[in-house]
């Protein structure tokens, strides 16, 4: 679900995202507004996916519009996208490969598997990513660690853009990164 | 998966994963309904619902998503007809360490998850049902969500259900990566729309105050499967599968140290550890021996190889007898791994053997505690934190003497201290591999 046209090297586009909302974004969103028809506060997740998946990430301009399509204040959705990890404030790279930090994965070669791919596409694993997610100079690729995966029996694991990749080598790289070539 | 491919181990007995691994079967409704999909539902809507969680309550089924509480104990709770809206919860929010085996069912085998949502919600009367799936699951989302509307154009889901009069609509919520949300309180803070902070018990159960303060069931998708299995067999037949007051067949997920790790369907009580790792699961790599297992998820407590347990067991005249067990004669059901001071938990047994050095795995954990933290609670967000930091500096070698001590005094002061289950998720691995290999922490340290 994650098929987003920004292509970005972590700055914000100079237009704001609300005002290039497409008709289908909009129906996507009518639509899962329906499902919660107790309370309309419900589809402020849904609503941020949707957001995410189009724009590649939630710019300011999202949050007031996403609070207003659901009465609520830009802090009931702005609470939300600083506290879960998956949404972002900052472009990410076209491919986002995000792999297995945890136990049976680090067992199995994780944090060796996160160091291939990030040399392979020139990020400093080393490097302080506090703001935004660690992205390749091309902006191509983003490389992250995430906490389980739950694939524990496959180890390691990566979930690049939709795709889970099991038993992963670090071997493996160079023929993974070239199904996802830009 | 690989393990999968494989016909079934002699020990294993595919209830739950019948379908998802037969050779040939998609996803689709029209091949459910070829494998005697939806008859259990149709079943279910001639009986009384009352009788159904009868049927539940009989079945001895225990939760599967971590906790192991008697599922019909729970549905008991909610009282059909006090005039209130219910609301059925599936948590698809697998996520505890060590655990995969709801993400099989999903992305396989998406019906038998529906059929058993239907069958629950009408014996709740719940008319609005979610499924809660984390967002690193999106083709899950996806099959299920198309698993939906298949459903429902068949008439299995929507207003009137196959002429019943009941009404049932279910439909996929995705989290967004946070572990917390699979705490039952916290999921339902995170169906409203709120920051998903676990909410203060009493009361104790959604059942009381769920989903827009309404009463509400929230279930594991294993759990909701068997359901429908029960229905399909019946309680009688499924309790005696498993052991008594732990019915049926429970998905054991190995990983780590293993020739074949992989998620595999047993008869609660039908294995001993030993069986597990040296039948089911092709022993340890070769020349290798075992060290530890963590026997039910992250949070579950840690065991030794070499260690035993002194465990009471009824003998052949009823009279109680105490008996020592060695770890690998221990049986894997709920009972025995809490005599072992453990638990099955969410089934997920992560074997360790000797190449493996217990405080790195520990900070392993550790950083993924520190990184789930929600962060209501002092003593879990500070806590958590700070035995990250600890772990971190002696894995470098470079802790204090007073480290161990220090971390065993940390966790002691978040367990017991906070509003939901995390606070000891967190704590007891710390405690426990402290406790069970002391030697281990003492080289950390200047």
């Amino acid at each position: 679900m994650e098929h987003h046209p920004v292509s970005s090297s972590g700055n914000s586009p100079a237009v704001a995202q609300a005002e290039t909302i497409p008709a289908d974004l909009l129906a996507k969103i009518d639509e899962a507004v329906t499902h919660y028809p107790v309370s309309k506060r419900s589809a402020s997740l849904p609503l941020l996916h949707l957001w995410q998946n189009h724009f590649g990430f939630i710019d300011d301009s999202a949050v007031k519009w996403i609070a207003a399509r659901l009465d609520l204040e830009p802090i009931n959705i702005l609470e939300l996208v600083t506290f879960y990890p998956w949404f972002r404030q900052l472009a990410p790279g076209k491919t986002i490969i995000r792999v297995c930090r945890t136990l049976s994965c680090a067992m199995a070669g994780s944090y060796e598997l996160r160091e291939k791919f990030c040399h392979s596409v020139g990020i400093d694993p080393a490097g302080d990513h506090h703001h935004g997610l660690p992205t390749s100079p091309d902006g191509n690729y983003s490389v992250e660690f995430v906490e389980c995966l739950a694939s524990c029996g496959s180890a390691p694991v990566c979930l690049i853009n939709d795709d889970l990749h099991e038993d992963v080598t670090e071997a493996d790289v160079p023929k993974i990164l070239a199904q996802y070539l830009s | 998966m690989k393990s999968l491919l494989l016909p079934p181990h002699p020990k294993e007995r595919r209830v739950v994963f019948q379908n998802a691994w037969t050779q040939g079967y998609t996803p689709d409704i029209e091949c459910y309904e070829r494998h005697g999909g939806y008859a259990e539902l149709k079943k279910a809507l001639g009986m009384k619902p009352t009788e159904i969680v009868d049927e539940v309550k009989k079945a001895n089924l225990r939760g599967r998503g971590g906790a192991g509480f008697p599922c019909g104990v729970k549905w008991g709770f909610i009282r059909r007809d006090d005039g209130k809206p219910h609301y059925l919860v599936c948590n698809g929010d697998e996520s505890e360490p060590g655990t995969f085996k709801d993400r099989y069912i999903l992305h396989n085998d998406p019906h038998q998850l529906i059929e058993g949502m239907a069958i629950a919600a009408y014996a709740l009367n719940a008319n609005l049902a979610y499924i809660y799936i984390r967002c690193e699951f999106p083709k899950a989302a996806e099959i299920v969500t198309k698993a939906l509307q298949e459903a429902r154009a068949k008439g299995y889901l929507g207003k009137n259900i196959l002429g019943s009069g009941f009404d049932i609509d279910i439909h996929v919520h995705q989290g967004a990566a946070a572990y917390i949300c699979g705490e039952e309180t916290s999921m339902i803070e995170s169906l409203e729309g709120k920051r998903p902070y676990p909410r203060i018990k009493p009361p104790y159960f959604p059942a009381v105050l769920g989903l827009y303060m309404a009463p509400t069931i929230v279930n594991n998708v294993e759990t909701l499967c068997h359901i429908k299995q029960i229905l399909k067999i019946g309680s009688e037949e499924y309790s005696k599968m498993g052991t008594p007051g732990d019915g049926g067949t429970r998905v054991m997920c190995v990983s780590g140290d293993v020739m074949r790790p992989g998620p595999y369907e047993i008869p609660a009580g039908g294995v001993t550890l030993g069986e597990l790792i040296f039948d089911v699961c092709g022993g340890l790599k070769p020349g290798r021996t075992l060290k530890a297992v963590i026997p039910g998820g992250s949070s579950s407590k840690i065991l030794r190889a070499g260690e035993s347990f002194k465990i009471k067991s009824k003998g052949a005249d009823g009279e109680m007898i105490e008996k020592e067990i060695p770890l690998l004669d221990l049986v894997m059901d709920a009972a025995s791994l809490a005599a072992a001071g453990t638990m099955v938990g969410s089934g997920g047994v992560i074997i360790m053997d000797d190449s493996r050095n217990m405080l790195w795995a520990l900070n392993n954990l550790n950083q993924f505690y520190a990184h789930e933290s929600c962060g209501q609670c002092t003593p879990c967000r500070e806590g958590v934190l700070w035995i990250d930091k600890m772990t971190t500096r002696m894995v470098k070698g470079e802790g204090i003497a007073q480290d161990p001590a220090t971390l065993q005094n940390v966790a002691d002061n978040i367990a017991g201290r906070t509003v939901c289950a995390f606070g000891e998720a967190a704590a007891w691995p710390v405690q426990s591999f402290l406790a069970k290999f002391p030697e281990e922490f003492a080289v950390g340290v200047k």
